[in-house]
């Protein structure tokens, strides 16, 4: 029934995708803190990545362009309204101007079949400024609203680019190349290339992002802000800046998954969806609060996942999503009330 | 009673109008539908603050339950909906046990979880046919004929359309509907109440579930068919944002949002195709979009813009008070002993011992920071002791929660007043009486209450009679200046009829008569036995009042007394005024 090399190569899967789940829970904890806003579309920044990634691969333009030319666009009518017309040189550069360069780059360099390495940043170089714009057109707007009304407007935003996904992207589904076709044999454990970047870049990914919080100047200011809002506004930190920031942080790392997952499983417009709240379950067991805790409980989330899809496929998804259940009982016991809101 | 027999006459009748479209009545039907599950909704997320995305999964444990019994066992469709309606109670049992406890956004993002999961659940489960589900169920029928027209099913769903609304109005105008109204931001207050929280919650999430159920359960009959698409987590957003469309607060919202949300959704179905091409799932994007722009534009829902929010319940006259219960025989009323408590490395309170007898009037003072509030929280099961002992009349009350205190006849206001902003003034001290009504959440429902209801508010109008407020009884709660709602949190007090009365800083914010009244009103209310400590900053006026007082600092007690001992203190003036240098 199982053996040993199966059971490792249920736990390389399961580390693997874990690993995916654990950017993605630091992409969410990072916004909660930031924000208060749980970003339930990282989800859908994870697929249309993923299948920009896999259409560059044939040489097409981005399909994902449209979405976010509009987007920007968007974002710039929305913020002039908000700051009746203030400051709309930067607004315009950040919304309507890098799109256009990022767009007319990604039409010169797609049909060119440039390479893996430049194919998976161009994807994410078009995904990942989605994240800010959409936080310019939904949650700017709502600085003093409550967590709850923030995620409500976050299943709004998620609900909307799903259809705008399949507008852009069609219903079928695409599978990325992968970054090394290269096959290692330790013993009885087959390690493939594509695992071994995986965790490359997460680890990667993991490290930049510590140093960037400990090291730099934007970190510390983020942290701060997670910290403690008020005292972070009182010393000059503008809320707004660290939410932009933290979004663009997110868009990237979103990108970043969506790149390392495309190779492993075949991704639709909406698929992302699940894939982010495998990342949601982990940053809750978290708390929302631990980075360290956060990648841990992605790690068994994916080994959970891995292993079930072995044993009872068709309650994998059940399964995943009851591992939250003990720990919110646990949690529960442990504090009367957890989550009271600020 | 007339005018909702007119409206159900009028939605009996209206579908067989010659002329009507069916079409328009099979909208109506899915309009009826989905605004019983916004009305749950409402209940628990306008209401009682907490939002749920797995309302249409509960709605499919109605609606597989009533499948399975009419269809897969043969059983008549009637026995489909006490199934339907234990199903999904006692799937939101199960789900509150192990949530409920977990709040806002927590609670939110299991929701969200619970969705996928059940959906994922139904398409599985051999016994739900998977994803083609269950099909060919029987209609319902009556007295032998069978109920297949639309307009004849549009009877049934008016029936429950109506009955439901009936009964959620009835419950929220109850004591349970003030515990309720409490949970969203009243939650410290009402637990000082005697309200149980957990239970208030598992009420409101349970009794939103029985209303998903039985639309499942009409869900079902209507269709004839179950399958696990309506029940997914899409579904549940989409009643959310029916809910808050319509505006999460108001009942007559739940139907003007599903009515929209509706109408909207066969709009682009028939529309977008057209204008898209086939295969888009074009209103996904209109309605993500629209929730996002209504929470910018119109938090509140659409309702109160449309009809100016009459919001304020009507509740029983009556004249009679409910009876004072018998006084604790207990002379000592509130027994402190050694009470301490840290904050990390801070001692807030440390060794503090008092005691309160029957008809004193205690007062206890102390400069900024000396642990006065936190004393308070102590004494009430606000906050727990790290070690000490808290007798209440003559009962070991070390650690009881703040339930358990109000239930041994302790009452308490608050420094900054915590009035439910839902409630008007006299329901918000109606609250205080909670535990002195002894109605189930079924027999509000079924209007059983209406005798209790009246002697509460009878009880209430006296207490803001005694704090000189019965005149604003009927006016929203937070429109009172803050020292009327310090009165008001006083009143609250009163009608839970306390053997101990604690008041946080009551003098503050009212005025020189006002401070009179309320002065006599302490010396009244100790005279008839009962225990009163406060907190106070106002010197004069608890000089003035108190028998004794305690003065606190830096969390100890420094000094005990009459007031004209603790004049002549030396360690209290050093406290105020600093030592002589």
């Amino acid at each position: 029934m199982m053996d040993l090399s199966i059971l490792l190569a249920l736990l390389q899967d399961g580390v693997v995708s874990g690993a995916v789940y654990g950017l993605l829970a630091l992409a969410l904890v990072l916004v909660f803190a930031v924000t208060r806003v749980i970003l339930i579309p990282v989800g859908e920044l994870v697929s249309f990545t993923a299948l920009t990634y896999a259409g560059l691969e044939d040489g097409q333009i981005p399909e994902a362009l449209p979405l976010l030319l509009a987007l920007g666009a968007l974002a710039f009518l929305r913020g002039a309204l908000q700051d009746r017309g203030r400051s709309l040189g930067s607004l315009a550069l950040q919304t309507l101007v890098l799109p256009a360069a990022i767009a007319g780059c990604a039409v010169l360099i797609a049909p060119l079949h440039a390479g893996i390495a430049v194919q998976a940043g161009l994807a994410i170089a078009v995904v990942a400024p989605m994240a800010p714009l959409l936080y310019r057109i939904a949650f700017r707007p709502l600085p003093e609203a409550s967590v709850l009304v923030k995620l409500i407007a976050a299943v709004g935003v998620h609900l909307a680019l799903t259809g705008l996904g399949l507008l852009c992207f069609g219903p079928e589904g695409a599978r990325g190349p992968a970054f090394s076709d290269a096959v290692l044999t330790l013993g009885p454990m087959i390690l493939t290339g594509q695992a071994v970047w995986v965790i490359f870049c997460t680890t990667a990914a993991m490290a930049a992002l510590w140093a960037f919080f400990r090291l730099s100047l934007a970190g510390a200011a983020l942290r701060a802000t997670a910290i403690n809002r008020r005292g972070a506004r009182l010393v000059g930190i503008s809320p707004d800046r660290s939410g932009l920031l933290a979004f663009w942080l997110a868009g990237l790392i979103a990108g970043l998954s969506g790149v390392l997952i495309a190779p492993l499983t075949t991704v639709y417009y909406d698929g992302g969806f699940l894939i982010g709240l495998k990342g949601f379950v982990a940053a809750i067991i978290a708390g929302l609060g631990s980075y360290p805790l956060a990648i841990a409980a992605a790690l068994v989330v994916g080994v959970v996942e891995s292993l079930s899809a072995f044993w009872a496929s068709d309650f994998k998804e059940v399964i995943v999503f009851s591992v939250i259940i003990p720990v919110l009982l646990w949690r529960s016991l442990r504090h009367c009330a957890v989550g009271e809101e600020e | 009673m007339t005018r909702p027999m007119l409206i159900l006459i009028a939605l009996i009748l209206l579908p067989w109008l010659p002329g009507m479209p069916l079409f328009w009545v099979s909208l109506a039907n899915q309009i009826g539908i989905s605004a019983i599950v916004a009305m749950g909704l409402v209940v628990l997320t306008g209401i009682a603050g907490m939002t749920s995305f797995v309302q249409a999964g509960l709605m499919g444990f109605g609606a597989y339950a009533a499948a399975l019994v009419a269809q897969s066992w043969g059983l008549s469709p009637w026995l489909g909906l006490p199934a339907a309606l234990l199903a999904s109670g006692l799937a939101a049992v199960l789900m509150g046990a192990v949530t409920l406890r977990l709040s806002g956004h927590y609670l939110a993002l299991s929701t969200i979880a619970w969705g996928v999961s059940l959906y994922f659940l139904f398409v599985n489960l051999d016994i739900l046919g998977r994803n083609d589900g269950l099909s060919g169920l029987p209609p319902l029928s009556v007295a032998g004929y069978r109920l297949i027209d639309v307009r004849a099913s549009a009877m049934v769903i008016g029936v429950s359309l109506l009955l439901s609304f009936i009964a959620t109005r009835n419950l929220l105008n109850s004591r349970w509907g003030r515990a309720l109204h409490a949970l969203q931001g009243g939650e410290v207050a009402a637990a000082s109440a005697g309200v149980n929280l957990g239970q208030a919650r598992l009420l409101a999430f349970v009794y939103a579930a029985l209303l998903a159920g039985l639309a499942g359960w009409l869900f079902a009959h209507l269709q004839r068919a179950v399958s696990p698409n309506p029940f997914g987590l899409v579904a549940g957003i989409q009643y959310l944002l029916m809910a808050v469309l319509g505006g999460a607060g108001f009942l007559p919202g739940a139907l003007l949002g599903a009515a929209i949300v509706v109408l909207v959704n066969n709009w682009l179905q028939d529309l977008l195709p057209l204008l898209l091409g086939a295969g888009v799932n074009a209103e996904t994007v209109v309605f993500g979009a629209g929730l996002v722009v209504l929470l910018q534009a119109a938090p509140t829902g659409l309702w109160p813009l449309l009809a100016r929010a009459s919001a304020m319940a009507h509740h029983p006259q009556g004249r009679t008070a409910l009876p004072a219960p018998s006084a604790p025989n207990a002379t000592e009323l509130l027994q402190a002993t050694r009470l301490h408590r840290r904050f990390g490395g801070l001692v807030a309170v440390a060794d503090l011992s008092l005691s309160l007898h029957k008809g004193e009037i205690l007062g206890l003072i102390g400069p900024n920071g000396a642990g006065k509030s936190t004393s308070f929280n102590l004494l009430s099961g606000v906050d727990h002791p790290d070690s000490g002992r808290v007798m209440l009349a003559g009962t070991d009350a070390t650690g009881l929660a703040a339930p358990e205190m109000a239930k041994l006849g302790l009452a308490r206001s608050f420094q900054h007043a915590r009035l439910v902003a839902g409630l008007s003034v006299i329901e918000n001290v109606a609250l205080g009486a909670h535990l002195r009504g002894t109605a189930s959440p079924l027999q509000a429902i079924l209007r059983r209450d209406r005798a209790e209801e009246a002697a509460l508010f009878a009880t209430a109008a006296r207490a803001l009679d005694r704090v000189g407020l019965l005149a604003e009884a009927d006016r929203p709660a937070t429109s009172l200046a803050l020292g009327q709602q310090r009165l008001v949190e006083i009143a609250r007090a009163l009608a839970a009829s306390p053997a101990v009365l604690l008041l946080d800083e009551p003098a503050a914010g009212l005025r020189h008569a006002e401070k009179q009244a309320l002065a006599a009103l302490l010396r009244q209310l100790a005279a008839s036995g009962m225990g009163v400590l406060l907190v106070e900053h106002d010197m004069e006026f608890v000089m003035s009042l108190a028998h004794r007082l305690v003065v606190l600092d830096f969390g100890t007690v420094i000094a005990a007394g009459t007031p004209a001992e603790i004049r002549q203190s030396p360690a209290v003036i050093e406290a105020y005024l600093g030592a002589a240098a």
